[in-house]
């Protein structure tokens, strides 16, 4: 479908969201401690599935069988209180140590000098606010590289999922509630994710973005954002027609119209690589198709189809793509 | 009491004479518990092979990234609807049935305590079930909207809250799965008072079967848990109807209060579901080691053991809704005992096969493939439990491959062993061997190509309930391979519907005691009579069939 | 169901209607629960609209009705069993007539709540779990005299006589159960949610 073919023609590779190559904090002390337990499990799973093929293998019938009955064995206490103490003590290495985990783990406040982001999950895309910066983007995180981000979570209206598995575990956005999340990306590059609390029609294409840039790239990069949107030139009518149709009821756009709430701002819309979530790359055909008919790209998303004429669809679009 | 009208055996292919609108008659109108019993069974696997279908569609829309063989609204109906029929209308029947056929049967009665409120049971257990179906024709709701229900098994508030799931369809599923479940609280409080009561004289309840025993824990956790569904469910319909605000996020509502509800009813339900599996294991390994089962009263212990943990810990599918710390661990660490008393049985097992006599007839691999699947399922569960590593595989499809291999590798596997152990009871015929062995091995092939391969998606970030995925995550072969497996899945099915056909075409007779076993439904005539037993029967230790074979060694010098 | 068939065990009074009662029993009981913590948990939680505290009144003629009609129903069982007609008849009527008062004084506090206070199950957070709760228990209370009348009428044309009281008794012991829920949803309601 067009998601997938648009996707796979984006410059940045993306790579398998492995939560098993981590490349941040905590999600590496989370892979530490899931190793440990793996190991432990698959310690068990050897020495039972040893037994029981040792079992099964010695003691099938032969088929020169005397039909007597084996000798009958009622039980044995020993052996019960053995296999009971075994995996108490198992489980009780198990349980400190998760313990251990959890604590180190899961913060409640922020620390010093944290960066601070405010994500809050729609039906089905990513509002992103830096409040540190005063601005609001969507469905693409960036991060500057070894300092730690302090995410809230919100949601809109259904519960979300926030989950990179090469960053972090994931924690869901809950309306009505305010969870937290910290990330403390070690490596640059990009990451991908998506929202993994079934959320409605769209959760398959509620996806996201990660990418990691160095600290004095991450500022030019907020530095860009924080700027009002652009008035470029030759796109005058293509912008009074965004103004004046019932896109702005939706959609900011810094500068011209400032009270859609309902849908991602488009400010910079152009500094995105991918258009609503992630279902399509972000390029001026695709553009068109969206604004002609999200249902082709994103069935079921929550964005009409606007009725515009090819001509004004061909304006808006880009005035649109203007707006880097 | 016992309304059955049919003298001598109530004979499945219908006895000479009667009429088939007579028999129909008679079906429907039945208190008989082993009619009953195979009502619920029957209409189980009937929901079993529409549930496949659901699956296999499924299967086929994620075999390839971008796919458009279904659109989203169609997967998520799938997915809810697969579902819902398994847990509800496949695993609840099939395991009340086979307690309901058995029971009384084993323990040396004449019928359950209740004849008529069991009839009513399973009534409402069909009636529940068509209305979950009757939402794909009936529920256009608002502006089309509806159709079938669309909110996942467990329907999380507030998306199937009114504001977010108009029309009618999440209606039908509370009511189709609310009515169901008073039959299956009806069955359960059946179970607990035949259990009690109706017991034979001498069938002491320390010398009840195993299967017994664990039925008895599985009704009292039905008692247990199914009512808070029930009444999460009637808060949820409050909402959608009279506009109240149990889990209305907009007045202040908590979408949580409902994952709470309804993980407290739906842990307990796995286990529900599970321990009629153990039960099955635990009468049918001994019979083809041909030794008693290895510490009867450790296996007790360990489930009443397991029934009772199984209360407390059903945070453990909330690990990700962002609870304190000390819920976090005391989630984990509670769910991580659960292991100890389910290692128990899982030893016993394995010690009553060893030094046994191991005859590999297809109830016995099936149960044999249960052993090594419910290993690795519930060391998967155990991964799942510790919370940091919870954080990064739930809702992936490593939750997919953990919960289909406790729920196939462990009950579907038990159930079909179940099937073929009981067949001849219940029919007076064999089914095949051959077909049984075909059926082992390619639903055994299909079941780990598809699963197996899932713990793999899971790991490689690949979230559940998505209907399509793009092509460059490096999820698309493992899918394709998932997908295939369903093909060797669905001949092993086949297979086994051959079986029972062929059955009945060339039928072999079993005689009441084919497979030389110990507990007393062996000992009445295969199919049992109406009324079960002539003389009602006395037994004096746990294998009273044991007793009577070996006189010079009865069981009850041991216990 | 024949003599034979119901082979009692070894020194267990237990049959199966005591035995199935009792699981009736347990089961509404978790019922209960869940609506009781639902009620809990939103308490102080209402973003408007009236708070318990500004319109509860605590019950006092509905506790009394309700709680000593426990014991009128008591009374009329044992004198079934002893056969005494009459004293039957008027214990499961008085039963009955406090049941019922109990119900009517729900419905007065109810149109009370709704008329004059504006409370209604969608006005906020207290109003959806005060009446679901309040609400399934005189649901309950409503069966509950719906068999008792039945028995009553029973006992008053000779239908039902002494040989009957077991199967009576264990129909009371619904009765004292959703006694004992009032209890519970008393100390909730109006003990602790004020
Ligand atoms: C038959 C049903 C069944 C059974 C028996 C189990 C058994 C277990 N389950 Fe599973 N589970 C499900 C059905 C079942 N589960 C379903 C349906 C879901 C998903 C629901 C949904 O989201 O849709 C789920 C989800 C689920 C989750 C949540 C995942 C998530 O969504 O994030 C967790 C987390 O803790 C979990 C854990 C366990 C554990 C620890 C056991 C234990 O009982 C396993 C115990 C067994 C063993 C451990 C192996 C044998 C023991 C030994 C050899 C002894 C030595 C071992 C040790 C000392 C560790 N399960
Ligand atoms: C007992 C329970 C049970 C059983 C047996 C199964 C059986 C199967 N399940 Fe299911 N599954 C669940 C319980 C179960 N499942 C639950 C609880 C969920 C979660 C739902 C949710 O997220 O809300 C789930 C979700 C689920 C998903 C995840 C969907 C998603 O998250 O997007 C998938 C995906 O592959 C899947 C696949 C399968 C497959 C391939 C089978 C196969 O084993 C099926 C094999 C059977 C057949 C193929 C039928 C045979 C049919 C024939 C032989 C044809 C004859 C036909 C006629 C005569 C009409 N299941
Ligand atoms: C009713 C509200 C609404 C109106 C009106 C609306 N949109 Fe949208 N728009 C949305 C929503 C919601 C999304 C996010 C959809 C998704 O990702 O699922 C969106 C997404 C977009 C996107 C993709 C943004 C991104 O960051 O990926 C563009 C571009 C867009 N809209 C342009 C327009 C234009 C142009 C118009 C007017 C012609 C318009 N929208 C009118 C609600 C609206
Ligand atoms: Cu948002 Cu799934
Ligand atoms: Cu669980």
């Amino acid at each position: 479908m067009l998601g997938a073919a648009g996707l796979a023609a984006a410059e940045t590779a993306v790579r398998t969201p492995a939560f098993f190559e981590p490349v941040a904090e905590p999600a590496g002390m989370i892979l530490d401690y899931g190793s440990l337990l793996v190991a432990t499990c698959l310690g068990i799973f050897i020495v039972v599935m040893g037994l029981l093929i040792f079992t099964i293998i010695r003691f099938r019938a032969s088929s020169a069988d005397d039909g007597l009955e084996p000798p009958q064995v009622y039980g044995s206490d020993q052996l019960e209180l053995a296999w009971t103490i075994v995996p108490v003590l198992l489980v009780v290495v198990l349980g400190l140590v998760t313990a251990g985990r959890i604590v180190a783990i899961q913060r409640d406040t922020a620390p010093e000098g944290s960066l601070s982001v405010r994500v809050v999950g729609h039906q089905w895309w990513w509002e992103l606010e830096y409040p540190g910066y005063g601005f609001t983007t969507a469905n693409e995180l960036h991060l500057p590289v070894d300092r730690t981000a302090f995410l809230e979570l919100e949601s809109q209206d259904v519960i979300h999922s926030f989950w990179l598995p090469q960053l972090s575990g994931k924690t869901d956005l809950i309306p009505n509630r305010r969870n937290v999340l910290w990330i403390e990306p070690k490596e640059t590059g990009m990451v991908v994710g998506q929202c993994a609390e079934y959320c409605g029609t769209q959760h398959a294409h509620m996806l996201l973005r990660v990418f990691v840039h160095e600290p004095d790239e991450f500022e030019r990069w907020a530095q860009e954002q924080q700027r009002q949107a652009r008035t470029a030139p030759g796109v005058e009518e293509g912008r009074a027609l965004f103004a004046r149709t019932a896109c702005v009821n939706c959609h900011t756009v810094r500068g011209v119209s400032e009270i859609g709430r309902f849908g991602p701002d488009l400010t910079h819309l152009m500094s995105r690589t991918t258009l609503a979530a992630g279902a399509a790359t972000n390029d001026r055909a695709n553009l068109v198709d969206w604004i002609t008919d999200p249902n082709h790209i994103k069935p079921g998303a929550r964005m009409p189809a606007m009725k515009l004429s090819e001509r004004e669809i061909g304006l808006v679009a880009g005035y649109l793509a203007s707006l880097d | 009491m016992s309304a059955s009208s049919t003298p001598g055996n109530p004979s499945l292919t219908g006895g000479a004479g009667a009429t088939f609108a007579g028999s129909i008659h008679e079906w429907v109108t039945t208190v008989d518990h082993k009619r009953l019993g195979l009502l619920y069974i029957g209409s189980g696997l009937l929901f079993f092979l529409i549930g496949g279908v659901e699956a296999a569609l499924m299967r086929a829309q994620l075999a390839m990234p971008g796919n458009e063989l279904l659109e989203p609204q169609e997967f998520n109906r799938l997915f809810t609807m697969h579902g819902t029929t398994m847990v509800f209308l496949v695993g609840m029947p099939i395991i009340t049935g086979f307690g309901n056929y058995l029971i009384p049967l084993m323990i040396g009665a004449r019928d359950m305590a209740f004849p008529r409120l069991n009839a009513w049971g399973f009534w409402m257990f069909l009636f529940g079930g068509l209305v979950l179906y009757m939402s794909y024709f009936a529920s256009m709701g608002l502006y089309g909207a509806g159709t079938a229900p669309d909110v996942g098994w467990f329907a999380y508030a507030p998306l199937s809250g009114r504001a977010f799931s108009r029309g009618n369809a999440t209606d039908y599923w509370v009511l189709g799965i609310m009515i169901s479940g008073f039959g299956s609280i009806s069955g359960a409080v059946n179970m607990i008072a035949t259990t009690i009561t109706m017991r034979c004289r001498g069938m002491t309840m320390g010398r009840l079967p195993l299967f017994v025993w664990m039925m008895l824990v599985v009704s009292f956790l039905i008692l247990l848990a199914l009512p808070v569904l029930t009444a999460a469910q009637v808060m949820l319909l409050f909402d959608r109807f009279l506009g109240a605000h149990f889990f209305d996020t907009q007045a202040g509502g908590d979408a949580v209060l409902w994952q709470h509800f309804f993980w407290f009813f739906g842990h307990p339900e796995v286990y529900i579901l599970m321990i009629p599996g153990f039960a099955y294991a635990s009468e049918i390994i001994p019979v083809f080691s041909r030794k008693v089962i290895f510490g009867y009263s450790f296996m007790v212990a360990a489930t009443i053991a397991i029934g009772l943990v199984a209360v407390g810990v059903w945070a453990h599918h909330m690990f990700t809704v962002g609870m304190g710390r000390g819920l976090n661990i005391w989630f984990a660490v509670i769910t991580m005992v659960v292991g100890i008393p389910t290692g128990i049985k899982l030893f016993n097992w394995i010690a009553t096969m060893y030094g046994g006599k191991i005859q590999m007839k297809t109830p016995m691999l099936f149960c044999i493939g249960f052993l090594g699947q419910f290993l690795v399922a519930g060391l998967s569960g155990i991964l799942l439990s510790g919370a940091p590593l919870n954080w990064q595989l739930s809702d992936s499809y490593f939750v997919v491959a953990h919960f289909h291999f406790v729920l196939i590798g462990g009950l579907l596997f038990t159930i079909f062993a179940a099937l073929y152990y009981w067949f001849p009871k219940v029919t007076g015929l064999m089914l095949s061997e051959k077909l049984g062995r075909w059926h082992f091995w390619l639903f055994f092939v299909g079941f780990h190509v598809t699963f197996t391969t899932m713990h793999v998606q899971g790991i490689l970030g690949m979230p559940r309930r998505i209907y399509t995925y793009p092509g460059d995550r490096g999820w698309a072969i493992w899918n394709f391979i998932s997908s295939a497996g369903v093909v060797f899945q669905m001949a092993g099915v086949l297979c086994f519907l051959a079986a029972v056909v062929l059955a009945f075409k060339r039928p072999r007779r079993a005689g009441p005691d084919p497979w030389n076993a110990w507990t007393l439904e062996w000992s009445t005539s295969s199919p049992p009579p109406a009324y079960n037993f002539l003389t009602l029967p006395e037994v004096r230790s746990r294998r009273p069939l044991w007793d009577l074979k070996h006189p010079h060694d009865p069981d009850w010098e041991h216990e | 169901m024949t003599a034979a068939q119901a082979l009692p065990m070894e020194g267990s009074s237990w049959n199966r209607g005591r035995v199935g009662m009792a699981c009736l029993i347990f089961g509404e009981s978790t019922f209960f629960s869940i609506f009781v913590v639902a009620y809990l948990f939103y308490l102080g939680k209402s973003l408007s609209g009236p708070q318990p505290q500004d319109v509860l009144e605590f019950p006092l003629v509905a506790t009394v009705c309700l709680l000593s009609s426990s014991l009128t129903v008591v009374w009329g069982v044992r004198a079934l069993a002893a056969g005494r007609r009459w004293q039957a008849g008027l214990g499961l009527a008085l039963t009955v007539g406090l049941g019922a008062s109990f119900i009517g004084a729900t419905a007065l506090e109810w149109s009370r709540l709704i008329f004059q206070q504006g409370l209604a199950i969608d006005t906020n957070l207290f109003g959806t779990t005060f009446y679901s709760l309040v609400g399934f228990h005189a649901a309950h209370v409503i069966l509950g005299l719906m068999m008792l009348s039945g028995i009553g009428v029973g006992v008053a044309a000779g239908k039902v006589t002494a040989q009957h009281a077991e199967r009576v008794e264990i129909v009371s012991w619904y009765w004292h159960f959703v006694d004992a829920v009032w209890l519970v949803v008393l100390t909730t309601v109006y003990v602790v949610g004020v």
